[in-house]
């Protein structure tokens, strides 16, 4: 049994390691590439300094655009990350372990990138600052701004905690290789983790903590963006269930973003073994239940508008599902939820390649659904104008592209920074297999133990 | 070792009174804004009454449309929007008010000239992350550009759409440029920040009738008080309260609460001799200082021409 334990373990510290420390040419290809990228969008924001958001395709009727659907964007998919895991570990989901840290590195990323939009978008990014010194709590921007960055904190934290041990792992093992930059860097972060029973009942009991923590926070998070538009007086957004129809579309393209990010580094860093199709096909079960959710929620949000017409929601509805949005709308509801679910319902057939296609649909379909919830509405006109319109500029569009390109970048910096598996939870898990150490406390320091003893 | 206990409970203390700043300094930043805001007010406070006079005013604007042709009839633009723009030296294309051709159920039309509202509930005012836009003791609603950030939050919130953008660098003339910043002029226009129709507070304080009243060859607008109760269009002085029953006055989307200051007296111009089913169209607002010929308010297209001729690359060359 030992012996099984010790070689699985040998294996998967092989597996998940060897990406650290070897580095191939295509690697550095693709960091460049998104480096350019970044960088035209960084010439871009320049652009708009310089001019001011006059280089936009904003004005006065469609004063907020792309950035803002970048924004609501990139908050969703955080909500991949830490809610997620956060939820399966607090309901003990056994096959959780290998996707958590995935999950917990897109939210840091994402919630990053997210948080910046906001800052491209305002007038003066110089008075950033303001929104401290002369913050009201009476507005929807000062909840987001406490919401964002709780949820930051916690969700570094939340990262941090389960990474401790195998910072310790990567101390012991890489360090005799590498450099001792990189040695000293891993044995800061490991902070003295020896594996003593002692210290694996704390981490335990912080990390049980912080996902218990993270919940509320991560749903008070989309839930606070959407308060940003349902606190006005819009045609579309001035509704009551915006709060949890943003935070379920959250939780739908977050685990959709999962499931892209998982496929991509089990081909990538031969992670089959510990990447099952199990595991592919329980996230696509969340999916579909986030997309059934998601679908109820669109359909009484339109049809309670829909039946009665008030004037301006008409004219809203028309833009969506007649007029000039109406492909973008059309895409997100056949393209973004129809077909995804008839892939992730049909029985037959590869199941990743399935989960991925309908994933990355699912994507596209919720970023379009973030664009015709914020630009078709302040389309509409309030009072006796014409209809505003919009069309993204190049330097929206490039610096849209550079945050896209962003948080890859940032993720495959991640990737080569700390094990995308949790290599101790997962080992722990194998033991876990066997009966006598099914006891929840006890589980990881016996195996722990049994680990240095060797 | 052997001061074990004492060390313990040394070190115990120093956590946790480390804990308790911690926790001070956290639950207290928002003091920090709450001061701010306070000496800010004082600030404002103290201009308003640096006048002399203690007597508090109520602002509020009454345009009886029975009076508005939308100046079609004189065959000029719309002389509020004109006198508004001049007297504000206002960046191209801003309409602080502005004058709307509003259908009728016939067919026919009515001309409804629109400042900001000045609302008593402004959606404005409650969403402004930094307090940037607020409401004076006299009522009028105004906006500190050198505070604001520019986020737009509020030309989201605002259910008339009476808030402008400087998208730009806004170009004024020079009186404007050497003018002193303050919140009731707007002048110096800012970049990236939000302008719109502050009620020409510092227009009355000199003892005048705002630009759009005084300048309304119609006398279509009454500004009024509702301390007073009086209200004058420059040519007569009404009792407001009678004045607003007797003509039916309403308000525009009374029912979204917002509770506005300013009243329609319902019409079409017909005491000016405009018919409903008048064809003629509004004259085009102009703006003299204005260079930038193609810049739309509703479109927004970069670049839009071979170059940007107001920038200050251009200038400096």
């Amino acid at each position: 049994m030992i012996t099984r334990a010790e070689n699985y373990e040998q294996r998967l510290e092989r597996t998940v390691l060897t990406p650290l420390s070897r580095t191939g040419k295509g690697y550095y290809l693709f960091v460049g590439f998104l480096l350019v990228v970044v960088a035209w969008g960084v010439y871009a924001f320049t652009v708009q300094l310089r001019y001011g958001l006059l280089a936009t395709g904003m004005r006065d009727q469609v004063m907020w655009g792309l950035y803002m659907v970048n924004f609501v964007f990139f908050i969703g998919i955080s909500h991949a990350g830490t809610l997620i895991s956060a939820i399966l570990r607090v309901t003990q989901a056994g096959w959780r372990t290998p996707v958590t840290r995935m999950a917990e590195i897109i939210t840091v990323v994402a919630i990053s990138v997210g948080a910046l939009m906001p800052i491209i978008d305002v007038g003066r990014p110089d008075r950033i600052l303001n929104l401290i010194w002369f913050g009201r709590f009476q507005s929807p921007i000062t909840w987001d701004i406490l919401a964002i960055s709780s949820y930051l904190t916690g969700s570094l934290l939340y990262l941090f905690l389960p990474l401790i041990p195998d910072f310790a792992l990567m101390r012991d093992k890489l360090g005799r290789g590498a450099s001792s930059l990189k040695r000293k860097i891993y044995s800061i972060l490991a902070v003295g983790w020896k594996g003593t029973p002692e210290q694996h009942h704390r981490l335990e009991r912080a990390i049980g903590i912080m996902a218990v923590t993270i919940i509320p926070v991560a749903i008070s998070v989309h839930t606070v963006v959407s308060f940003i538009f349902s606190m006005t007086l819009r045609p579309g957004w001035d509704s009551t269930v915006f709060g949890i129809y943003f935070v379920i579309g959250a939780i739908f393209s977050g685990i959709a973003t999962i499931l892209i990010v998982m496929a991509i580094f089990r081909k990538l860093f031969h992670l089959e073994e510990y990447l099952t199709e199990r595991h592919f096909r329980n996230l696509g079960y969340l999916l579909l239940v986030s997309l059934l959710i998601y679908l109820y929620l669109t359909f009484s949000e339109y049809l309670t508008v829909g039946y009665k017409l008030p004037t301006e929601e008409k004219h809203l509805l028309e833009i969506l599902m007649l007029g000039e949005s109406a492909p973008w709308f059309w895409f997100f509801a056949i393209g973004g939820m129809l077909i995804p679910a008839a892939l992730i319902l049909y029985r037959r057939g590869p199941v990743i390649p399935k989960l991925v296609i309908a994933s990355i649909l699912i994507n596209i379909g919720m970023w379009l659904k973030r664009f015709v919830i914020v630009v078709p509405s302040i389309q509409v006109p309030l009072m006796p104008f014409e209809f505003g319109s919009y069309s993204p500029t190049w330097v929206e569009w490039s610096i849209t592209a550079a945050a896209v390109a962003g948080f890859v970048l940032v993720f495959a910096i991640f990737a080569k920074l700390i094990p995308l598996i949790s290599i101790w939870e997962v080992a722990e898990d194998a033991k876990g297999h066997a009966p006598e150490a099914e006891i929840h406390p006890a589980r990881g320091f016996a195996f722990e133990s049994e680990r240095v003893s060797e | 070792m052997r001061e074990k206990g004492n060390n313990l409970s040394r070190r115990d203390f120093i956590i946790r009174s480390a804990g308790a700043v911690g926790a001070l300094t956290i639950l207290s930043t928002p003091l920090i804004s709450v001061l701010n805001r306070d000496k800010a007010l004082a600030g404002e406070a103290n201009s308003q009454h640096s006048d002399g006079t203690a007597k508090k005013r109520q602002w509020c604007m009454v345009i009886d449309l029975k009076h508005c042709d939308g100046c079609v009839g004189l065959d000029t633009p719309p002389q509020c929007t004109q006198a508004c723009i001049m007297g504000h030296y206002k960046p191209n294309g801003m309409k602080w008010i502005e004058v709307f051709k509003h259908p009728l159920p016939g067919g026919g039309s009515f001309f409804m000239p629109t400042p900001c509202f000045h609302c008593e509930n402004a959606p404005c005012v409650n969403v402004c992350p930094v307090g940037a836009t607020y409401h004076m003791e006299d009522g009028s609603v105004l906006i500190d550009q050198r505070r604001c950030i520019g986020c737009r939050f509020c030309m989201a919130a605002c259910p008339y759409q009476r808030r402008f953008f400087n998208w730009g660098t806004p170009v004024q003339p020079p009186e404007a440029a050497f003018a002193e910043y303050t919140p009731e002029t707007q002048f110096p226009a800012i970049k990236g920040t939000v302008m719109k129709c502050n009620f020409c507070t510092h227009v009355m304080r000199a003892g005048k009738l705002p630009f759009c009243v005084a300048a309304c060859p119609r006398k279509a607008l009454y500004m009024g008080d509702l301390v007073e109760d009086v209200g004058s269009n420059g040519a007569e002085v009404v009792k407001l309260s009678r004045f607003l029953d007797e003509n039916n006055a309403y308000r525009y989307k009374e029912s979204l609460g917002t509770q506005p200051r300013v009243w329609f007296l319902p019409g079409h111009g017909e005491l000016v001799g405009r018919r409903p089913d008048d064809p003629r169209e509004l004259q085009p607002s102009f703006w003299p200082w204005g260079r930038d010929e193609g810049f739309d308010r509703s479109v927004g297209v970069w670049p839009w021409k071979e170059s940007v001729p107001w920038t200050w690359e251009e200038k400096h060359k």
